[in-house]
């Protein structure tokens, strides 16, 4: 139903988000299957980061579908059809989905430990002392064992968002969303983030979405590669395609841009 | 206020004048109360996405600020009842004292929200955090600490504005200065004191809010931000002889 593949994890479309007359997101289409792992790129305001909010349902869409896990993200099925729908249906949608953000955006007055149990606790409705161990187990996992106690003020933007990330897995999501999480970042502190979120490719079945700047990155960890630019997908296919012999015009002047950064 | 002496002295008003301090304070406090609530209800409201409650807020809060203080009372005292609406003088003074502090604190309340940065909440919203959660546990605790200081102010410009109520029969402090020093010789004692009795009531209030902002950005997690943040609170460190 909708035109979206049965099989997607993700679905959407053509969906388009126009502020005012600015067309952001111009028709898309677009699957992610489950454990696909999808790197997006492109130039600053192709409508790449957009379309993360999208899938997160920070934004909803001027137009088009979204579905995500089997629900719709803005609609219901009703008789067969879809009917618009709120925001209680998108809370439901948004289960399958964790996001982490270029800022971190961390609770600033919750300790490293507090900011992975509040949701397991007020979303899962996991006991205290479970979402304690558990959060322990993430923050253990990515590396800040020792850091549990620290406020987010007290550690450094790879700390910062690397417990973003623990936070994020607490939920458990089918699909991550990964919005430049490195482009706040001093250089030296991007490989810790970037080899947090390389193991979590390697070794889960998550679904990822990620927005990057970091092309060899990309290329090391995605399926599929996707080009953004002006709302629109001009390429997409294998890293090594993409990146390496890339067709259209616009990808290679792309990443022409960025290798002589 | 009549007396059988020939040289009335302050002394004997004495009691008489302090009777009026827990009148000021209960007006005081009663009156804040009602700031505190008004300016979030109006602060909330001016920042709505919904026309329908952005606007009325705005007006309401306009009809407030824009009109002198003791025109409202005189009116709520005096034209109120023409309208069949009898409020005890009491009732009168407070709802007038509150609501045009409530006004005037909408802003402080508006701009704390604001302030928390947007990336807070869409970072709540993508854990499927509750609305009634997100603002409970995540914004409130970042928005109060930056109200506490304005909050402080409010407060104290709140104790002072209470002696307006001795325009309407009310008999706080300033109402019962001004008696006393219409039985007595001399204006300047009566007067004094008053004013130090009003200072000493607003010193104490300051030290309140120390108090509680120190409480309030515990909570909030901003312990280390505590101390340049005091600088901003209504009186200054050397009143308080540290």
């Amino acid at each position: 139903m909708g035109g979206i593949p049965d099989d997607a994890l993700l679905g959407m479309r053509d969906v388009t988000m126009r502020y005012g007359s600015r067309t952001v997101i111009d028709a898309i289409r677009l699957a992610v299957k489950p454990r696909e792992k999808l790197a997006i790129i492109g130039p600053s305001g192709s409508g790449k980061t957009t379309i993360l909010r999208l899938a997160m349902g920070l934004e909803r869409p001027t137009d088009g579908f979204i579905r995500i896990d089997g629900q719709y993200l803005w609609h219901v099925q009703r008789n067969g059809a879809l009917a618009p729908a709120g925001e209680q249906q998108a809370r439901r949608a948004r289960r399958a989905v964790g996001m982490v953000f270029q800022q971190f955006n961390l609770f600033p007055h919750m300790t490293a430990l507090q900011n992975v149990t509040e949701p397991l606790i007020h979303v899962l409705r996991v006991n205290k002392k479970e979402a304690n161990d558990r959060a322990t187990d993430l923050l253990t996992r990515v590396g800040l064992a020792t850091h549990l106690d620290h406020r987010p003020a007290q550690l450094s933007g790879g700390q910062q968002q690397r417990v973003a990330i623990a936070r994020s897995l607490a939920l458990r999501p089918k699909l991550m969303l990964f919005d430049e999480v490195t482009s706040a970042l001093d250089p030296e502190l991007i490989g810790e983030v970037l080899n947090v979120i390389r193991d979590l490719a390697h070794t889960t079945s998550m679904a990822m979405m990620i927005v990057t700047h970091e092309i060899t990155f990309a290329a090391d960890i995605a399926d599929r590669v996707i080009v953004f630019d002006h709302g629109r997908i001009v390429e997409e296919g294998a890293p090594d395609v993409v990146l390496r012999q890339p067709q259209s015009p616009r990808t290679q002047q792309f990443l022409k841009a960025i290798l002589e950064r | 206020m009549k007396t059988d002496q020939a040289n009335p002295n302050l002394t004997d008003y004495l009691p008489l004048l302090f009777q009026g301090v827990p009148i000021t304070l209960e007006v005081t406090f009663a009156a804040t109360a009602l700031l505190v609530v008004s300016g979030f209800v109006f602060g909330l409201g001016r920042g709505s996405k919904n026309r329908l409650i952005r606007w009325p807020a705005g007006f309401v809060v306009e009809v407030l600020r824009g009109s002198s203080a003791i025109a409202q009372l005189f009116w709520a005292f005096y034209v109120l009842p023409y309208l069949g609406i009898n409020l005890e003088p009491f009732t009168a003074g407070i709802m007038v004292l509150g609501l045009n502090g409530g006004a005037y604190f909408s802003e402080v309340v508006r701009a704390a929200f604001a302030s928390v940065p947007k990336g807070q909440t869409e970072a709540a919203i993508a854990l499927n955090l509750s609305a009634w959660f997100r603002l409970r546990r995540i914004i409130l605790p970042q928005a109060l600490p930056i109200m506490v200081p304005p909050f402080g102010n409010a407060l104290i410009d709140m104790l002072k504005f209470t002696a307006l109520l001795s325009l309407v029969t009310i008999q706080e402090l300033a109402y019962r200065a001004d008696a006393i020093r219409s039985v007595l010789a001399d204006a300047a004692p009566v007067y004094s004191l008053t004013l130090l009795i009003y200072f000493a009531m607003a010193l104490t209030l300051s030290l309140g809010v120390q108090w509680l902002e120190r409480l309030v950005n515990r909570w909030g997690g901003r312990t280390a931000a505590g101390s340049n943040q005091r600088a901003a609170s209504g009186v200054p460190r050397w009143a308080f002889g540290r």
